[in-house]
């Protein structure tokens, strides 16, 4: 189905306004995470994943993935509007992040007939959670060097190393796994395969790593003598290199053809500019104190500068000089401001700065500090702000490699 | 939270960006530019007449006065490629004085003044003040209503930008306890009314402007009905394109420190491979975006009631922090060269710096958003 009525999109959008408007729920009674990555507690996940597969049933989320593989077979469009839908009534978060956003994408566009009829279905329904393995202990930002390996025994590779930061590694049932199986190539990324791992196998153990928000958000992974089945690479074997680039690409949205909604719900500029209103010190608001307000002015600028960057983009005579500048700039400009907006947040509370989460003195059940500290999940993740300095001096200013 | 502005960008925008691109970098090179710093007119009007030629000068104009009748969202990308190139002479203030004018001028005014405008004479406003705290109602100098119908005038204004060249003056003053406009022509001035000031930004002309003794007609003075309305106008329109002529400049300088960088080696190596300037860099790069960004949303948003000077105030903010951070760490990273008249970093920082100190700096335009917006 390639052409959209606009009077079933309509009909579609109206449904689902109402059935979220319906169906979400506001306040569990614990807090919700506001990311995937800060899945902490038993009570979250199931609640989260309780929560999608609703979604999924009442045909909100896949709505544009095949119906042969659980989606429903409709144009873009209408997992749009159900998506604008579940923000407007500020839905909980999809909790199979990895699954839907990136691991379904690439399975679609790349997999082999038997892994799609395997994997997408249960990516959609929750009842499979995806979790990712590219980064190594030894190996934050450079995934060229990984080293866990693979080596071929029949129909299986048996796998033996180790991955870290695996975001819902304790729940998952699948890896994506980015693996060696040949450790003399010339160029280190013709050795890489790219995997589809079962995660519930004898040889994987899973350690969880607690955050400096003392949650337990990720885990270490670790492989021995693991088997992974020879049918869920993707790709050629030593062509897992550019299976995992275009996964990237997915990962960051570069690339469409994501299930739908959304995994994140961050703070912005004008939740912290509600707080300040909100918030009194003295008997007075603490806006009035000209120090904060002139901090809250630089915060609206500059939320509302990258806000115009995005629309810039879209004006080619306007971006003319450095077409990739604001591409590249983006994740570095974007999470460093909401590192130091959270911070902000956590000083506008004054004394009761020094609360944190469940304390039931603390301004918002302490969840500004938890924020905070949490922002340097984006600062650090998908390469730390220093790294995408560098690729920003180096791809869109031109300065010579450090 | 109130609507903060928007990117829009006209087709006439994006044919005058392209060709001001063009003609700026050519017709203003920096040789030329340091030659004009020391030229007492500092200005080429050659290039004047050429930009009247092609129809800048009446850009803002309406059609019925001899303009083109576009408006000033279609002036900043003409003034932002002077920005880049550190092009001298008195556009800005010709283009502000046709402002006051069509904003507040009479009829007659109008028809009489901005015709000659549009065709290329200069013009110039005087709002500063020896005591300004840039709040385009504070005024002292004072109007005051003689014999025969004719107004005398005294007090100073000072920063008044090419007011040597301009054939009209636009002077803000004080009448009935009320702000009013004036337009004066040099011909009303006694002998050494003007002086020209030293200022940091050796590309521009300068003026003191000394009231004392001058008397006009009556019919000089602009519509006394919107004077308070025009004065915020020409506020928030000055500060737009100096904004523009900003973020021009934020560019040429990052890119021409970028360029000493790629080329300039010290222990064995290009320094811009070392972290400690090209994350700086980046960092400058990053406000220049941004500060981009504002400029033309404001440009577009311009006209909008309650948007259009928030978007401007942001504009203006921004870019005053993102040249100052540019043209500060241009001058630093140049090193010993970076000392030297020679360097053109010195160029930029004052160039910015002369633009903070006009119609308000970046901490008067956030404390202006805060009452705005809070």
């Amino acid at each position: 189905m390639s052409t959209v009525d606009p009077k079933d999109l309509a009909a579609f959008a109206e449904q689902a306004d109402a059935w979220f408007a319906e169906n979400v729920v506001r306040d569990p009674g614990f807090m919700l995470p506001l990311t995937f990555m800060e899945v902490g507690t038993d009570k979250q996940f199931h609640f989260l994943r309780d929560w999608q597969n609703k979604v999924w049933e009442a045909g909100y989320l896949g709505a544009a993935w095949p119906k042969a593989y659980g989606g429903g077979g409709l144009p873009q469009a209408f997992q749009s509007a159900a998506t604008r839908a579940m923000r407007k009534h500020h839905g909980p978060i999809m909790l199979n992040a990895i699954g839907i956003n990136w691991a379904g994408p690439l399975i679609l566009e790349m997999g082999t007939e038997a892994q799609k009829a395997a994997y997408l279905k249960g990516i959609l329904s929750a009842e499979d959670i995806w979790c990712q393995g590219f980064s190594e202990p030894g190996h934050g930002s450079d995934l060229g060097s990984a080293q866990t390996r693979a080596v071929r025994h029949g129909d299986h590779y048996v796998v033996n190393g180790s991955k870290i930061w695996t975001t819902l590694g304790r729940y998952a049932r699948y890896m994506i796994l980015l693996a060696r199986t040949d450790p003399s190539t010339e160029r280190k990324y013709d050795g890489l395969s790219f995997f589809l791992m079962p995660m519930k196998a004898p040889g994987i153990e899973t350690v969880p790593i607690r955050k400096l928000t003392g949650e337990h958000g990720f885990t270490q992974t670790f492989f021995t003598d693991a088997k992974a089945p020879a049918d869920g690479l993707v790709g050629p074997e030593g062509g897992g290199w550019k299976v995992a680039m275009r996964t990237l690409e997915y990962e960051r949205g570069a690339r469409g053809g994501q299930a739908g909604g959304y995994v994140s719900v961050g703070a912005n500029a004008f939740d912290v500019f509600d707080l300040a209103r909100r918030t009194q010190r003295g008997g007075q608001p603490v806006l009035e104190d000209p120090l904060v307000a002139d901090e809250m002015v630089g915060f609206l600028m500059e939320i509302q500068a990258l806000t115009l960057n995005g629309q810039r983009t879209q004006v080619p005579e306007l971006v003319a000089d450095r077409p990739q500048g604001i591409p590249l700039a983006s994740k570095l400009m974007g999470t460093e401001m909401s590192r130091r907006l959270n911070d902000f947040a956590v000083r506008l509370t004054g004394a009761r700065g020094a609360y944190y989460v469940d304390e039931p003195d603390a301004v918002d059940n302490g969840l500004w500090a938890r924020n905070y500290l949490n922002a340097f999940s984006a600062t650090i993740g998908g390469g730390t702000s220093q790294i995408q300095a560098n690729i920003v001096g180096e791809h869109v200013l031109g300065l010579p490699k450090s | 939270m109130k609507d903060l502005g928007r990117i829009g960008f006209s087709e006439d925008q994006a044919a005058l960006l392209e060709v001001a691109a063009d003609f700026c970098q050519r017709r203003s090179p920096v040789a030329t530019v340091r030659r004009l710093m020391e030229d007492e007119l500092g200005h080429d009007p050659a290039v004047w007449a050429e930009m009247g030629d092609l129809g800048w000068l009446g850009v803002a104009i309406p059609e019925a006065f001899g303009g083109s009748g576009l408006g000033l969202a279609e002036v900043v990308p003409l003034v932002e490629q002077m920005g880049r190139r550190l092009m001298a002479g008195p556009f800005v203030s010709t283009t502000l004085a046709a402002q006051a004018l069509i904003a507040g001028g009479t009829e007659a005014q109008k028809l009489e003044h901005l015709p000659r405008l549009a065709a290329g004479e200069a013009a110039a406003i005087a709002l500063g003040e020896p005591d300004t705290d840039w709040e385009p109602d504070t005024i002292s100098a004072a109007a005051r209503r003689g014999d025969g119908g004719r107004l005398s005038l005294s007090g100073r204004k000072i920063l008044v930008s090419d007011a040597g060249a301009a054939r009209r003056l636009i002077v803000a003053v004080r009448l009935d306890g009320a702000p009013a406009l004036v337009l004066l022509t040099p011909e009303d001035l006694p002998a050494g009314a003007l002086r020209r000031e030293t200022v940091i930004d050796e590309t521009r002309r300068s003026f003191s402007l000394t009231l004392d003794g001058v008397t006009v007609a009556e019919d000089r003075l602009l519509d006394p009905d919107r004077a308070g309305a025009t004065l915020e106008h020409l506020h928030l329109a000055a500060n737009l394109l100096a904004a523009a002529d900003m973020v021009g400049g934020t560019q040429a300088c990052i890119d021409y420190t970028l360029d000493y960088l790629r080329t300039r080696t010290q222990f064995g190596k290009v320094i811009g491979s070392y972290q400690a300037l090209k994350h700086p860099m980046v960092d400058a790069y990053t406000r220049y975006e941004q500060a981009r960004s504002h400029l033309y949303s404001a440009a577009h948003c311009f006209n909008e009631q309650g948007t259009g000077e928030i978007a401007v105030r942001m504009a203006k903010a921004a870019a005053d922090g993102a040249y100052s951070f540019a043209a500060d760490r241009s001058i630093q990273f140049h090193g010993g060269f970076g000392f030297t008249w020679d360097c053109d970093a010195q160029l930029y920082r004052r160039r910015a710096i002369w633009h903070a100190a006009q119609f308000g700096d970046a901490a008067f335009h956030r404390k202006k958003l805060a009452r705005l917006l809070f």
